[in-house]
């Protein structure tokens, strides 16, 4: 059996990978592919830990992860495609009207 | 209250109604006159002016039936400090009954005179507006006037004293911006002024006595004053004297007397009606009226009733050798005026307080009288002026536009003249007895009074003051009896130049008689002028007055005829009018004749004329340095020392510097400004600095997060 502190570490790598992703990239699609990323390391060290501890309630969590992505990842989309139909870019650096 | 019940116990309830009915009869004026007719005007006034009289007969009875016991009437709480209480409390005892008849009956028959005059007067005047105005003051005055004898206290008296004051000015300058012949000038209102001031000064010494009496009797209350009296003057007997002649002055001032009489002559400014009922017959009579109430004050003190006497007679005795010189009839009857106040104080002041009291009585009729029928002659002559330069004109009363008058006034009367007419003066006049025949034997009947010829009123009143001083101060007596001589003179002078003779003008020989609302009342005080001695007639058991005023004064001896008195005065009084007959009545006064005394009497006559020169004197001794030192006042001290020096340079220039330099620039800029500065200089700098985060890259954003949330994480984990 793999020791669990594999999948930590995996799952950290992926994090890190992910966040990276998000803080570096400049086209929403790429952002929200690291975010998905993020997301699902966070579900792996879930589903690792659940083993470990062999409860259920890790592995369900997932599941509530999984549909809220793709609630946001929904609700995300559109977004994108209403900024591109105003603005006829979707550069995040250019998303700046809030600016104080 | 039933009525009998009333009538055996007295009407003291009505007391109020002295003062309250002529402020109705005011307010009712003041509010719909002008919607009233003028007879409508003069009838609410006269109305209210009679009901005071009825209320003060119906006092005066109550105090007979009650054998004069004083009975105060409680009306309205003034003042209470302290020890300090006054109250308005109505004072009936006999003293204050008489005056109130005098005031209300005399002041009811000018009332009705003046429907008549003032009619004419506005008319004249071309002020028609005003008539509801005057009748307004005269109900004042007599309210006021009726404070001041019903006060039960020196200071609710001293009101009244102010009130008739406030009263006399307002109608000295009824016509305030024209002088007494209807020319544009201040000279009326600055005649005003001349009396309000005077009786400023007066009303100093008022104020004095009244403060001394509050400080060391304790109290304004007549009778606690009196009760307390005896005990000061035993201890310290100034402290009266002071007070007694600090009242003095008081009295000089209302009463017209030496040295303040100045204003009464001036005073004449005023409607004839105003003269007769203020400056004849009764305010003036308030400072008798006030030393006979402070009776008890000046019996303790011998030393100031000397000086009240010699102040009194003096007056009668300078003001009479005045009266000869005037030309004017109602400047003649002015210092006449004075000259009987100074009769009435000379008797006051020698203990002879009934006398002085009769004198006063029958003084208000005769002179009213006087004065009123003077009215009538100038209004006569007034009709005949305009009469004359309106032949072919409408009838001048059918109120003119005031322009085409002022056209007309502009090419003057139809006289051989060209300055404007003058009704008053006695050289206009001549032969009136013919055109006014009432008015000649009214005026008559007021002279035979004044001059003192048996048995007219006057004989009986100066008769008593006369032998009053032969008993007590036969310098006194002289002085009087001197003064009883001038006063015979100058009115006879006074009817030879008006009533007989030739007219000197046409005016005057187009003259026409008064209406009957003038003649009527004139009758009346005529026959009181003719019978008012009856008051009190010194023959036993005829003493009326004296008895009646014994009641609030003390029991006063009532002196028995004294033939070699009343002869002296007779014969004094028949010789004086027989040497006005050699002069003015033997030889008419022609038209533009001096005065037939001029020549023999030379700058003596001169003095009389110009009444001694006493108002120059005063101008040189007090007006002129007053001004000169109110303009040192003004120019060096207030506006050099105070204005430009201290307010300017001291208070405002210190001010200045501290506001400026050690608050503002210091204070100011330097400490807070620069504290709250440097807080905002502080926030200014952290916000600028805050705001460059605030990048609107939401990547920047995602980053602080993630270094947030490490933070947070890490404090967790290596805690």
């Amino acid at each position: 059996m793999v020791p669990v502190d594999y999948y930590i570490i995996l799952s950290a790598i992926l994090f890190t990978i992910g966040a990276l992703g998000v803080l570096s990239r400049r086209n929403p699609l790429i952002i929200f592919m690291s975010i998905e990323l993020m997301l699902n390391a966070a579900n792996l060290a879930f589903v690792a830990f659940a083993r470990v501890y062999e409860t259920f309630s890790g592995q369900i969590f997932v599941f509530f992860v999984i549909a809220v992505a793709a609630a946001e990842v929904a609700v995300g989309l559109a977004l994108i495609v209403e900024i591109f139909k105003s603005k006829k870019n979707i550069n995040i650096d250019e998303m700046n009207s809030l600016k104080g | 209250m039933h009525l009998s019940e009333t009538i055996n116990t007295g009407f003291y309830f009505l007391a109020p109604g002295l003062v309250l009915v002529p402020l109705l009869g005011l307010l009712i004026n003041a509010i719909f006159g002008k919607s009233f007719s003028e007879k409508m005007v003069g009838t609410v006034a006269s109305l209210a002016s009679g009901t005071a009289f009825v209320i003060s007969v119906l006092l005066a009875y109550s105090v007979s039936i009650n054998h004069g016991h004083t009975v105060s009437v409680p009306f309205a709480e003034w003042i209470h400090i302290g020890n300090l209480k006054l109250d308005w409390t109505f004072r009936v005892d006999s003293l204050s009954a008489t005056m109130m008849l005098v005031v209300s009956g005399v002041g009811t028959l000018i009332h009705i005179y003046a429907i008549g005059y003032m009619h004419e007067d506005v008319r004249f005047k071309h002020e028609e507006g005003r008539f509801t105005r005057f009748f307004i003051y005269l109900n004042l005055f007599i309210a006021a006037m009726m404070i001041l004898v019903s006060g039960d206290s020196y200071l609710m008296l001293f009101v009244g004293w102010e009130g008739v004051g406030l009263c006399s000015f307002l109608l000295i300058g009824f016509w305030y911006e024209m002088d007494t012949l209807a020319r544009p000038s201040w000279a009326n209102s600055n005649a005003a002024k001349k009396a309000f001031i005077t009786n400023r000064v007066g009303d100093f010494g008022f104020l004095m006595a009244g403060f001394l009496m509050f400080w060391h009797l304790g109290s304004f209350q007549f009778d606690e004053v009196f009760k307390a009296a005896p005990a000061i003057a035993h201890e310290s007997p100034w402290i009266i004297v002071a007070i007694t002649l600090f009242m003095l002055v008081g009295v000089a001032g209302k009463s017209a007397q030496i040295p303040l009489y100045i204003w009464l002559p001036d005073a004449m400014a005023g409607p004839t009606p105003v003269s007769a009922l203020i400056h004849a017959a009764t305010m003036v009579t308030a400072g008798v009226y006030l030393v006979t109430r402070s009776a008890p004050l000046y019996t303790l003190v011998p030393q100031a009733q000397y000086i009240v006497a010699m102040v009194g007679a003096t007056t009668a005795l300078f003001a009479a050798t005045i009266a000869v010189g005037q030309y004017d009839i109602k400047k003649v009857l002015a210092y006449s005026t004075i000259s009987q106040l100074g009769f009435m104080v000379a008797a006051v002041g020698m203990g002879a307080y009934v006398a002085g009291m009769f004198h006063l009585i029958t003084h208000a009729f005769f002179k009213a009288l006087l004065f009123l029928s003077a009215g009538s002659v100038i209004l006569g002559l007034e009709r005949g002026h305009h009469a004359l330069a309106h032949h072919g004109h409408d009838d001048h009363s059918k109120g003119k536009k005031k322009e085409a008058k002022k056209v007309e006034s502009g090419h003057g009367g139809h006289d051989d003249h060209d300055e404007v007419f003058d009704p008053g003066d006695m050289r206009n006049m001549g032969g009136l007895r013919k055109t006014m025949p009432v008015t000649f034997w009214l005026y008559m009947a007021g002279t035979l009074a004044l001059a003192g010829i048996f048995p007219f009123a006057g004989f009986w009143s100066k008769d008593e003051i006369l032998l009053d001083a032969k008993l007590h101060f036969t310098s006194i007596y002289w002085q009087l009896s001197i003064a009883a001589f001038f006063t015979a003179f100058y009115m006879g002078r006074q009817i030879w130049m008006v009533f007989f003779g030739e007219a000197r003008t046409d005016a005057a020989k187009h003259a026409e008689e008064s209406p009957r609302v003038m003649t009527v009342p004139l009758m009346v005080l005529a026959v009181l002028s003719v019978a008012g001695g009856a008051l009190n007639l010194p023959f036993e058991g005829f003493h009326n007055l004296g008895h009646w005023l014994s009641y609030t004064i003390g029991e006063v001896e009532g002196l028995p005829l004294n033939l070699g008195v009343a002869g002296i005065s007779t014969v004094l009084a028949l010789l004086a009018i027989f040497i006005s007959w050699l002069i003015y009545g033997r030889n008419p006064l022609k038209t533009g004749q001096v005065d037939p005394l001029k020549k023999p009497l030379g700058f003596v006559f001169t003095g009389m004329e110009n009444k001694w020169f006493v108002d120059e004197g005063y101008g040189v001794l007090i007006i002129k340095p007053f001004k000169w030192l109110s303009q040192f006042l003004a120019d060096v001290v207030d506006w050099k020392f105070w204005h430009d020096f201290v307010h300017d340079t001291v208070i405002a220039g210190t001010y200045n510097w501290i506001s400026e330099v050690a608050l503002s620039r210091y204070a100011d800029q330097k400490g807070i400004d620069a504290f709250f500065n440097s807080w905002g200089d502080f926030t200014n700098w952290l916000s600028g600095n805050v705001r460059k985060i605030q990048n609107g890259f939401v990547r920047s954003y995602a980053l602080s997060v993630l270094l947030g949330v490490v933070l947070i994480l890490g404090y967790l984990i290596l805690k």
